[in-house]
């Protein structure tokens, strides 16, 4: 059991949480993912690690209340234990001097992103980070980015705040303007495919963070595989991260509805 | 120590033993006719995922079952044990009544009676090599089912018997993964006198025998049971704990822990890699089976989905496939089709699950390979296009090989199919450990006499060794792995 020690709201849907799992903080590295269960008929959530904190042995997670089981994780309190918790999970970032990085940002993605971002600007990288949100309100974890980005340009849907338009039109803007060495981007999976296709066109290396169906998250079951390069790859052990350019994404976006009925059900319960 | 065989005989002389020999003329014995277990009926059975198919033995039953057997002095059974269990003295006990020493016998050798009487391919195994089958040409004594009922006897009296163990030496030592081959060393450590951790990833203690097995084959309660057990052993589990990742082997040795035993078992579900094997509808029979056994899916309550087909199509021919389509059914399909490219004889699965499937109406459509998965406009899977086979020359297995009917190829309606072809090992534990040596399948390579890996404080059994086998060769492969890992260390602290 993993006890919670802070929780707090970042948006109407998102919130953060910061949870003891001492030997988790000790050797989770970015990129790996943790996979939890609230309840003891819950489902196993995979859900990348944001944050650590070694001395007070404690990680950081946020999660958007989506779904039947994200929900439940988001209806507990400080105070309140997580039933299981396993990691960390998944092969880690490879993090390198890269020169410029382009990192993207969408939505709830954004949290994912953060270690990322914070492990590149570390290693000694000019770090752009563009982030996007349907509106002002939605946006998240902007002034940590700030902390670790050279630049953070924001774009809503509505023009809310920062500049009105899409991610990819934010990206494209500083590929323009300077030389990128190396992109990340992570965030919704249509936002992944347009934002790769994004990168291909002008030939940068780019990786992107799949969230793919899971259940075991060890390798076991197989629900979250995912062609790359013309092969399967399973996202918990191959990745979660892979080369973006390689990635079917179209048979990516219809995987992640194979269970929509069944989850559409769930949340009228 | 005293050679086993020389135990044997020594028990054998025992007294009650003798008496009971003489009880019944051998004539008298041969003329009984093997017991047959009862069943639940398909119908009724089929309705539910947890009602057990085989119902066990009377008292009665297994007394006259035991008395089948002749006490040979030569118990050739036991050479087909993985974990030589003293055979003719438990089932000497059964006839004599004392079902209690009957179940004690059988702890000595096994941590996991009540699920070896379940799952075991005794068929195969010690029964195989049963006086009856060997000589005779006869039905063997039903010494699978005697185990179980010996198991579930004690279970049932709640006069629950726990195995001395040696007087602790505060060496400590690591389990990893939690599946059959792991308890069974953990279970002889524990006994040798060790201080034992089983280490899980999983939020639930047990491997293949909770996520894969199907609770009408082996429940739940009786897996829960029998690590009850070990726990008043002795045995400390750690679950949602990946050993290599949660902590590293070092973060362990600073603990303490002085040598390993990796039973992480074959975890990575085969596909086919054909085209359409990615569409949503076509799913690992792991997938399927951890959905509906660890996670509850078929239970309305539970927060994890399962796909439920009108129309079922399971591939490949062994237990894991028979689990796969025989859960299908219970989960309330209309048609659960086997696809296997082969023949019934040359099928892998047990005969008695063969059986069972064939009498819960399951469809079998043999000699055909799915060579491609089709989508309706959702993307779902709704048809499995499949090439007709016939069989040709035996091949390296003996078996013989499925060849191509030029031409011969057929379409099925399905909404969901699952691939039961095997598991290739799980590299997760193994590439955490450098200058471990690997074979080129992935399978991590051992002393085959002491399950020692290139690291002399590693040791590893089951399907990480083998590839793909049953529970009760993992469990042998512990037993042997718990005895040299013994030996090493009393050599290495002078215990």
């Amino acid at each position: 059991m993993n006890k919670i020690v802070e929780k707090q709201r970042l948006s109407e849907l998102v919130f953060k949480f910061i949870i003891e799992a001492p030997l988790i903080a000790k050797s989770r590295k970015p990129g790996n993912f943790v996979i939890l269960r609230v309840g003891e008929k819950g489902e196993r959530i995979p859900l990348t690690i944001v944050d650590s904190d070694i001395e007070k042995g404690t990680i950081t997670l946020i999660v958007q209340n989506v779904g039947a089981s994200s929900g439940k994780f988001c209806n507990l309190e400080t105070g309140d234990s997580i039933t299981d918790m396993v990691g960390p999970l998944g092969k880690a970032t490879h993090i390198f001097k890269a020169g410029t990085l382009l990192a993207m940002g969408g939505g709830v993605g954004i949290a994912p992103l953060y270690p990322i971002v914070k492990a590149f600007k570390q290693a000694g990288n000019r770090v752009i980070t563009v982030l996007a949100a349907r509106n002002k309100d939605l946006l998240i974890l902007e002034n940590e980015m700030r902390e670790y980005s050279d630049e953070v340009i924001v774009m809503t849907d509505d023009g809310s705040y920062g500049q009105k338009g899409l991610i990819t039109e934010g990206a494209e803007m500083v590929i323009k303007r300077e030389k990128v060495n190396e992109c990340i981007a992570i965030g919704p999976a249509i936002m992944m495919k347009f934002a790769a296709q994004l990168t291909k066109k002008y030939e940068i290396p780019t990786q992107v963070s799949l969230n793919t169906i899971m259940v075991d998250g060890t390798g076991m079951c197989g629900a979250c595989r995912v062609t790359v390069n013309g092969e399967t790859k399973f996202t918990c052990v191959d990745g979660p991260e892979f080369n973006a350019h390689q990635i079917d994404f179209d048979e990516m976006l219809q995987r992640l509805r194979a269970y929509k009925n069944e989850e559409d059900l769930a949340r009228k319960k | 120590m005293t050679d086993y065989s020389e135990i044997l005989k020594q028990e054998r002389n025992a007294d009650w033993r003798v008496e009971l020999r003489n009880s019944l003329a051998n004539k008298e014995r041969v003329a009984l006719e093997r017991v047959k277990m009862t069943e639940a009926e398909p119908l009724e059975r089929i309705k539910s995922q947890t009602c057990e198919v085989n119902r066990g033995l009377t008292a009665d039953e297994a007394r006259r079952e035991a008395s089948r057997c002749m006490d040979c002095v030569t118990p050739t059974c036991i050479e087909g044990c993985p974990v030589s269990i003293n055979i003719p003295k438990f089932v000497k006990y059964i006839e004599g009544g004392k079902f209690l020493e009957a179940a004690a016998t059988l702890k000595e050798f096994s941590a996991l009676p009540a699920v070896c009487g379940r799952v075991c391919p005794q068929e195969k195994q010690c029964e195989a090599k049963c006086f009856y089958t060997q000589k005779m040409k006869k039905d063997a004594v039903a010494i699978g089912y005697l185990e179980r009922f010996a198991a579930d006897f004690e279970r049932n009296s709640g006069k629950i018997q726990v195995p001395k163990v040696e007087k602790r030496n505060r060496v400590k030592v690591a389990a990893i993964g939690s599946g059959p081959s792991s308890l069974s060393f953990a279970g002889d450590m524990i006994k040798f006198g060790y201080d034992v951790t089983v280490f899980e990833a999983l939020h639930e203690i047990g491997g293949v025998l909770k996520y894969g097995i199907p609770e009408f084959r082996l429940p739940n309660a009786i897996v829960d049971f029998e690590l009850e057990n070990l726990r008043q052993m002795g045995v400390n589990f750690e679950k949602n704990f990946v050993v290599g990742r949660t902590a590293s082997f070092e973060d362990l040795k600073e603990l303490g822990y002085q040598a390993f035993f990796i039973g992480s078992g074959a975890g990575l579900p085969n596909f086919m890699n054909i085209p359409g094997e990615n569409l949503n509808g076509v799913m690992s029979s792991n997938e399927y089976l951890t959905r509906v056994n660890l996670m509850y899916a078929n239970q309305s309550d539970s927060d994890t989905p399962v796909l439920r087909g009108k129309c079922v199509a399971v591939v490949g021919g062994g237990n894991t496939a028979m689990d796969a389509v025989r859960t299908s059914k219970r989960l309330g399909a209309e048609r659960s089709i086997i696809i296997y490219r082969r023949s019934r004889e040359e099928m892998p699965a047990r005969l008695e699950e063969i059986k069972h499937a064939e009498e819960e109406g399951i469809e079998f459509m043999n000699l055909a390979n799915p060579i491609e998965y089709l989508a309706n406009k959702e993307g779902r899977v709704s048809k499995v296009r499949l090439q007709r086979m016939k069989l040709g020359e035996p091949d390296a297995s003996g078996r013989r090989k499925p060849v191509v009917i030029e031409g011969d190829i057929v379409e099925i309606d399905v909404d969901l199919a699952i691939v039961a072809i095997g598991v290739s090992p799980n590299p997760l534990i193994p590439a955490c450990l450098k200058g471990l040596k690997m074979s080129k399948y992935g399978t991590i390579e051992v002393n085959e006499q002491t399950m020692q890996s290139s690291i002399p404080e590693i040791f590893a059994g089951g399907d990480i060794v083998r590839g793909g086998a049953t529970v009760i060769l993992a469990m042998g492969d512990g037993r042997k792995a718990a005895g040299s890992m013994h030996d090493f260390l009393k050599k290495k602290y002078n215990l």
